[in-house]
């Protein structure tokens, strides 16, 4: 289906097929069903130091986590936070799909998804996912995640993408009105959200809401600021849309609120050759 | 799977649960969209579990100002709003049966569609309103389904007008889990009846109404002449104001 910016969306059909016959299954299907749900088990390589935290039947201590999902939170979050090179890799997850990029081996080579902890703050934790996640590993990957998490205390924070094709509202959206944030927040979230909250009947998807549902069940406090945005692609200008998180995210650990919306181009990649239809 | 969301846990000994199917026009989903919005349900837990594809939004069934930033996930006592993770259906009609025998319902409706361009010749005639119920309930509800004069599920050839000698069988084209989980009530002698309607894709609010009534007539949810209350997320079903460089 194309948009009227002339983006191609694909649209899932709300027709559902009977639950066919359950199929007998030979001992060959039931093998590669079982050997493809291996593969696309999801992962989680720490380095050293946290692998042996864990082993010892600990928790890594968190009280911030910052999540950032799509390609203009994750470059936010790298100029202004990642950029003070006070932080380490602590771990990679490896979630492979059939939209898995080539070079992406099992042990998280090439991984999209990094871990990263504050080196005078250990219990802030941020992490970058630019990779798509199936729509079957979100749900593992929130639970093995929060998993090794300790819980109490913490607050989550997600900085998500998406497109503003997907937001839907009665009057026409005219370009000058976007990028834009609106916000969605568990209710253990008592904080004041930076701006509006998200109207139905508007939803979120993917990894920001596997992992606020998770967070909602569990009464972890969460917000949710999704950025609406009418380029697909990296954009300083959507980028510097989030600039209002880091009055929140600032308390918890230093941000670098001096970088200007130019400097961000530098974290702006090059377009992938496959989406320059409308160059 | 199922995490209450009071303090308490949640006790439905003998209750009834409605509770809809992902089928064709998400026509069960609607019903139940009615029932909540109408009697102004509260939520009681979450089903919380990898076959379901997550998904959030602000409250649904939201009055007013005051509860319109209240969270909601994909399935939370009993609606239950997204689709099954392929491959997944299995597992969940198996989570649900698990928990609905575990928490004591006294019976169980699954509110449903089924495709109406693959009725065969005698299911074109008549209401397109049809129920099936397992041994268990129908031993109950007899009498009452007499009086309500209800038409059962017919069962067909699988391939109609091709093979005269096949077995007429249970299908529920489009239904998704609703034929699973009605054979597994009766495997399990769960008291648990399916009301469905045939429809297409569309504008599905007419056939949620008349879903709704037809299980408010056997149910008394609420008075007859009273009218449903359409929740808030029914805005905008069909996308967003279009744009005025269109014409």
């Amino acid at each position: 289906m194309a948009t009227f910016f002339g983006e191609v969306l694909s649209v899932y059909s709300r027709a559902v097929e009977e639950d066919e016959e359950e199929l007998e299954e030979n001992e060959e299907d039931e093998q590669i069903r079982r050997e493809l749900e291996e593969k696309r088990t999801v992962h989680l390589h720490w380095n050293p130091e946290v692998s042996e935290l864990l082993r010892a039947g600990n928790k890594v201590q968190c009280s911030s986590f910052i999540l950032a999902v799509g390609h203009n939170a994750a470059s936010f979050l790298s100029a202004y936070i990642l950029a003070s090179a006070n932080w380490d890799t602590v771990g990679r997850a490896v979630a492979w799909n059939e939209r898995s990029r080539s070079g992406t081996g099992p042990s998280g080579e090439g991984s999209a998804c990094v871990f990263y902890r504050h080196k005078d703050e250990p219990a802030v934790l941020i992490c970058h996912v630019t990779c798509h996640i199936a729509e079957d590993q979100l749900f593992q990957w929130t639970e093995k995640v929060f998993g090794y998490l300790q819980t109490r205390g913490l607050t989550v924070t997600v900085l998500s993408d998406s497109s503003v094709a997907d937001y839907k509202t009665a009057d026409y959206m005219c370009s000058s009105s976007t990028p834009f944030l609106r916000s969605l927040r568990s209710s253990a979230f008592s904080d004041q959200p930076v701006c509006p909250s998200l109207e139905q009947p508007n939803i979120i998807t993917g990894l920001p809401a596997a992992v606020l549902n998770h967070c909602q069940v569990h009464s972890i406090a969460a917000v949710v600021y999704q950025c609406y945005s009418d380029v697909t692609g990296p954009d300083s200008i959507t980028m510097d849309k989030y600039k209002p998180v880091l009055t929140k995210l600032g308390r918890s650990i230093q941000v670098d609120s001096s970088r200007s919306t130019d400097g961000l181009c530098n974290f702006v990649c090059i377009s992938e050759i496959q989406s320059n239809l409308y160059i | 799977m199922f995490i209450s969301s009071q303090d308490s846990p949640a006790a439905f000994k003998d209750f009834t649960l409605v509770m809809p199917a992902v089928a064709v026009g998400n026509v069960g989903q609607l019903a139940v969209d009615l029932i909540v919005s109408t009697l102004n349900m509260s939520r009681v837990g979450y089903f919380h579990t990898d076959c379901l594809i997550p998904m959030a939004g602000n409250n649904p069934y939201a009055s007013g100002k005051e509860d319109a930033e209240e969270l909601h996930t994909p399935a939370e006592g009993v609606q239950i709003q997204r689709s099954l993770v392929i491959m997944r259906s299995k597992k969940f009609r198996q989570q649900l049966k698990s928990w609905i025998k575990a928490s004591g319902f006294s019976r169980t409706v699954v509110l449903s569609s089924s495709h109406a361009y693959q009725r065969d010749d005698q299911q074109l005639q008549g209401t397109s309103l049809r129920y099936l119920m397992t041994p268990s309930l129908l031993a109950a509800s007899a009498d009452a389904l007499k009086e309500l004069g209800w038409r059962e599920m017919e069962r067909i050839p699988a391939f109609p007008g091709v093979d005269a000698d096949a077995e007429p069988r249970l299908c529920i084209p489009g239904g998704g889990i609703t034929k699973g989980l009605y054979t597994d009530g009766c495997a399990e002698d769960l008291p648990l009846a399916v009301l469905l309607l045939f429809c297409s894709e569309g504008d599905n609010i007419p056939d949620a109404f008349a879903l709704v009534n037809h299980l408010n007539d056997w149910l008394h949810l609420e008075e007859p002449s009273s009218k449903w209350k359409i929740p808030t997320s029914w805005s905008l079903l069909f996308g967003s104001g279009i744009p005025p460089a269109l014409f």
